[in-house]
């Protein structure tokens, strides 16, 4: 099964209507609440972080029985220092973003919170993308 | 757990016209063999249908008024909503003593249970933000759409049955007969599943039966009931007690950040955005109510909504804002045996997923979307199904067939029949056809 949804630049009035539509989706396949919770939390700040720093660009979702897997790609600018970028607080969000309540810098760490596995592969100039999945498996990490 | 469904179908008169189908908040509603039917896990006993109804099709079960007098002790629980349904020419105390007239021996006021509740300083939960439980249709789309909002209900006993507990201990159980009377047919339910657990209601009686009744007796009455009698004749209630069931009626006094919500719509718009920004809120206490204006807006009630709440909002400015001493005293000397049942637990029950397996849920949900491609997507609701992903949901389930579909049908009915084979149904004229 899989979605697509796309994501626009600096539209923040939108931001969470894809993790809406998966949130939706994960609930009528009977996903355990906790997991909806983890997936919802983590793929919101990725669909944020598209709309605050990026030119824009697409969630993917694939839900199969074992497990559930996102992947963002945006069209760039791309992240200079990953490492830099995965720390709890540190943010490039201008004020014009912080004054609507984003820009915490929680936004890569919170992913790396949630989901079971998080890749990112990005560098300056190229795009971001950022793959994550979430195991359904009971008895692994996805129980609640 | 099983559901108690209150609201019933009357067959005769239902002319499949899709009104209460529409209206459904929880789409709950289908029309088949030529009458509305609910669907008993869906529904969550709000009572929207009933009002859409413009054929009076559909009812709220009761027990008969008569089974009041099986009982030598007559209790009536009735919330402070009843009496401000009556306009300013009968004061409390003459509606009061129509309800003694009309068989009744003793008449607590539902309210009085948050009192109780206060006095005995009952531990509630503490998940923030705790949303109120007083409303049985909201724990209800809680616990079957948003379970994962569960954890933050509230788990105080609700009042009515608090003042039924105190009622039945006072009145000591022998040959006592408590009736409640209800706004609303969700009230029903919920004692009902009470009943499993051990009710302290005998029955329950709806508002506008026994609005009716006193009404009568009140035309009858009129000069021979005193307007005031120096005293209610029932234990009284605080003022902040009595206007509890109305819109923002819980948040008076409470410390913290507080939101009240009302009418259902508005209800699921703000639970599916708590769902997803749970820790983000700020609310510590959320009062959600199914009904327009709280209890006043219940589908049972006789009076103009804006009306009664306005009566009840300037009766509570006359009560005290504190229980007199003795009936203090009273609930006091009840404490031990009440607290163990001052609480009540509330439980996950999910309505909405597809299917149990989740592959069986995946391979059902991809077959919704290609037969929602399909549908027209103008949800006229001719098929019997609220929308057109209702009747693509109710085709993938098996329940449905695509021939339903009026605009598919009157388009181009051959293509219909290759439709509804491609999605596994039979073709026309075979055996075991759908519709």
């Amino acid at each position: 099964m899989q979605a697509r949804f796309s994501v626009d630049s600096g539209d923040f009035t939108k931001a969470g209507s894809a993790s809406s539509a998966i949130k939706r989706m994960l609930k009528q396949l009977g996903v355990k609440p906790a997991v909806v919770k983890r997936v919802v939390v983590a793929l919101f700040e990725a669909e944020v972080n598209v709309i605050a720093h990026s030119y824009g660009g697409f969630i993917q979702c694939d839900i199969s029985p074992e497990k559930v897997n996102l992947l963002v790609q945006d069209t760039g600018p791309g992240i200079p220092d990953l490492d830099l970028a995965m720390t709890e607080g540190w943010s490039t969000a201008t004020d014009a973003v912080r004054e609507m309540g984003y820009g915490a810098g929680m936004g890569l760490p919170n992913m790396k919170k949630n989901a079971d596995s998080l890749q990112i592969s990005t560098a300056a100039g190229k795009h971001t993308e950022i793959r994550m999945s979430f195991s359904l498996k009971e008895g692994e990490d996805g129980v609640s | 757990m099983a559901f108690h469904r209150t609201l019933k179908v009357r067959e005769n008169l239902c002319k499949s016209c899709t009104h209460c189908m529409k209206r459904c908040p929880t789409g709950a509603i289908r029309i088949d063999r030529g009458h509305a039917q609910v669907e008993e896990a869906k529904c969550i006993d709000c009572g929207q249908c009933m009002q859409a109804c413009p054929h009076h099709a559909i009812a709220v079960e009761q027990n008969l008024f008569e089974e009041l007098f099986y009982f030598e002790k007559r209790v009536a629980i009735i919330p402070a909503v009843f009496f401000a349904q009556f306009d300013d020419q009968y004061s409390e105390s003459q509606i009061c003593q129509a309800l003694y007239d009309i068989g009744f021996t003793h008449v607590y006021p539902a309210e009085l249970g948050i009192d109780i509740t206060r006095l005995y300083c009952v531990k509630g939960a503490d998940c923030k933000p705790i949303i109120s439980n007083f409303c049985p249709s909201v724990v209800r789309l809680i616990q079957t759409r948003y379970p994962s909002l569960v954890p933050h209900i509230g788990l105080k006993t609700t009042p009515s049955h608090v003042t039924a507990l105190f009622a039945r201990l006072e009145l000591e159980d022998k040959g006592v007969g408590i009736f409640y009377v209800t706004p609303c047919p969700g009230k029903i339910a919920e004692f009902h599943r009470l009943a499993e657990a051990g009710s302290a209601f005998n029955g329950v009686l709806n508002m506008d039966t026994v609005y009716n009744q006193v009404s009568t007796s009140l035309a009858k009455n009129k000069r021979k009931f005193a307007k005031e009698d120096g005293a209610m004749s029932f234990p009284v209630m605080t003022g902040s007690a009595a206007t509890w069931a109305l819109s923002n009626g819980e948040l008076a006094g409470r410390k913290g950040r507080s939101l009240a919500i009302d009418e259902i719509h508005h209800v699921m718009e703000f639970l599916e955005f708590l769902e997803e920004n749970e820790d983000e809120s700020n609310i510590d206490f959320l009062e959600l109510k199914a009904c327009a204006e709280g209890c006043v807006g219940g589908i049972l009630t006789a009076r103009n909504r804006f009306l009664a709440s306005e009566r009840l909002r300037y009766w509570a400015t006359s009560l005290p804002s504190e229980l007199p001493e003795p009936l203090v005293q009273r609930i006091m000397k009840q404490k031990d045996a009440m607290m163990d049942k001052m609480t009540t637990p509330i439980h996950e029950v999910s309505a909405i997923a597809l299917d149990d397996d989740i592959g069986v849920a995946l391979y059902k949900m991809e077959k919704v979307r290609k037969i929602t491609d399909a549908l027209p997507g103008i949800d006229c609701g001719l098929c019997g199904s609220p929308t057109c992903s209702a009747l693509a949901e109710d085709i993938a389930q098996g329940q449905a067939s695509i021939r339903q579909c009026t605009v598919l049908r009157l388009k181009d009915p051959k293509e219909v029949n290759t439709l509804a084979r491609i999605w596994g149904e039979k073709v026309t004229g075979e055996k075991g056809e759908g519709k």
